[in-house]
């Protein structure tokens, strides 16, 4: 893995003369707190070695973007971070992910609890088949007994905070896959948020979505960054450059290069790199 | 560099690429134009030079069209994005050199009545080479997209700031000797700062040309050696 440093030496410099440069942007992570810290993550599918010794940390209030082509393990890895492979059999992690100080992958993890603290929003919108209010109180009542003004407030809370509110407000009682697209899926943000989660994974959000929607999408993740730690996987580059604030690009089930969003799409140190984010892979 | 999987970007980039190629080229033929137009006190060359700029005006335009396109189209990053930056930027650069070239041909007209200025003229002539010298270097530099090149032309402006200095003294010895030469050598004073200025407009053309190539942007504290401001270089901490 390239980290992108500080200071580089730039080459060609003579010995009588240095030359001095000036870093645009620096990988200074002072003052960063590690939400997530994955050491030496290896995943597999069977046999199949899918990932192999990621390690990188997830900043506290700080969008963390996964790009690279197909198959290269990113949605793998966003899956590992909710333990969603334990659905499946046959599937194993190794290695260490740390959350506040937590192994994830530790056989004694209550998997409700870790799903309730880390949130998860899919490419496709699944809304469940009920009541706009009830697709938000539902998940909130298998943690929490609230009074229901209590709940209530829960679920104007959460449809704010996903900049529904406005549009549903009047239609509560309206079944959930009435709404658009759109709507749909700032409805799944608002469930997840609901339930108060530390950290909000986003796999592939938009890909399902028209430009506004997405637009929209992106307006929230900017705002939920405030109060949670953000990871996306997306195929949309242009997306990762906005929406992130770190970077990490994968290729064949290794991560390739990390750094702040802003570096690797002006100046990435890795070559792999560029030709991907520039259009020049494979 | 591997192709873009998408080959009309390509073609947008080398069509850049050729058209700062084509400006680069224009621009030095104005300023060796403009250089033998001071050296022979030919006055119908120096208008010719001050015709042919209009070309290079042209060109810049159109490059900066095309930049702009390219980036609402192709939404470019990394080296992509860099290239296209540094295609506008250069742009402007050599833009200002041709003014520069065009501002000494003026000048060769307005002392073409005064024989005596042909010969202190022929002063300027190692500024002059030295100048168009960085200029091809750093053209040169750009089509092959070497940073050695580069860096060297980004170090060597110190010459054409000593050159310069020298030159400025030359003429005040020769305007205290003879005040009939004040004004033509007060042209001849602003001849040499535009091959001055020139020298450092390649100069920037060598930092974006590094920026372009590594993404590391070159410090602002380049070696200077122009004291005809009369202030010591090495006092100035920090000049942009």
């Amino acid at each position: 893995m390239t980290m992108a440093t500080a200071a580089t030496p730039a080459i060609g410099s003579s010995p009588s003369v240095s030359v001095p440069v000036a870093r645009h942007a620096t990988a200074d992570t002072r003052g960063l707190v590690e939400k997530v810290t994955i050491r030496n993550l290896d995943f597999f599918y069977g046999d199949t070695r899918a990932l192999k010794s990621i390690s990188l940390p997830l900043y506290a209030n700080k969008a963390t973007a996964f790009i690279g082509p197909s198959g290269c393990g990113k949605s793998t890895l966003l899956r590992i971070l909710n333990r969603m492979y334990d659905l499946y059999p046959n599937q194993r992690a190794t290695g260490e992910v740390s959350f506040d100080g937590e192994d994830i992958l530790s056989p004694k993890q209550d998997l409700n609890l870790l799903r309730a603290r880390i949130g998860m929003v899919f490419q496709k919108p699944t809304p469940f088949p009920m009541s706009i209010y009830e697709n938000i109180a539902f998940g909130v009542r298998l943690y929490e007994k609230l009074a229901r003004a209590e709940l209530d407030a829960r679920v104007e809370s959460a449809l704010r905070r996903a900049a529904l509110w406005e549009e549903v407000k009047d239609k509560l009682a309206s079944n959930g896959l009435s709404l658009s697209g759109g709507q749909q899926q700032r409805l799944c943000i608002a469930r997840t948020v609901a339930v108060k989660p530390e950290v909000i994974l986003f796999d592939e959000p938009c890909s399902a979505l028209d430009p506004i929607s997405t637009a929209k999408i992106e307006e929230l993740i900017d705002e939920l960054k405030k109060d949670y730690t953000i990871v996306i996987v997306t195929h949309n580059m242009q997306q990762a450059a906005r929406v992130s604030d770190f970077t990490a690009f994968m290729y064949l089930g290794t991560l390739v290069e990390f750094g702040p969003t802003q570096m690797i799409f002006t100046s990435p140190k890795d070559q792999r790199t560029q030709d991907y984010i520039t259009g020049r892979f494979g | 560099m591997q192709p873009h999987t998408i080959g009309s970007y390509d073609a947008d980039l080398k069509e850049l690429d050729e058209l700062i190629g084509n400006m680069a080229s224009r621009t030095d033929t104005l300023l060796d134009e403009a250089t033998q137009a001071l050296a022979a006190g030919d006055v119908e060359r120096a208008q010719r030079v001050i015709a042919a700029d209009a070309a290079v005006d042209q060109l810049q335009h159109i490059i900066e069209e095309k930049a702009i396109a390219t980036i609402a189209r192709r939404q470019p990053v990394a080296i992509d994005l860099r290239h296209i930056v540094s295609t506008i930027r250069i742009a402007n650069d050599l833009e200002r050199i041709g003014d520069l070239a065009k501002n000494v041909a003026k000048r060769v007209i307005a002392i073409a009545a005064q024989p005596a200025s042909v010969k202190v003229a022929s002063s300027l002539a190692p500024l002059a080479a030295r100048a168009r010298e960085q200029l091809q270097n750093v053209s040169a530099a750009y089509l092959n997209r070497d940073d050695r090149a580069a860096l060297e032309v980004w170090r060597s402006d110190g010459d054409i700031d000593a050159l310069h200095t020298s030159l400025f003294r030359e003429l005040l010895t020769y305007m205290m000797e003879d005040p009939r030469s004040i004004g033509f050598c007060t042209h001849l004073l602003f001849c040499a700062k535009n091959l001055e200025r020139i020298g450092d407009h390649a100069t920037n053309i060598a930092e974006t040309l590094h920026y372009m190539l590594t993404g590391d942007m070159l410090s602002a504290d380049r070696p200077k050696a122009d004291e005809s401001s009369g202030v010591d270089p090495k006092l100035e901490p920090h000049k942009i």
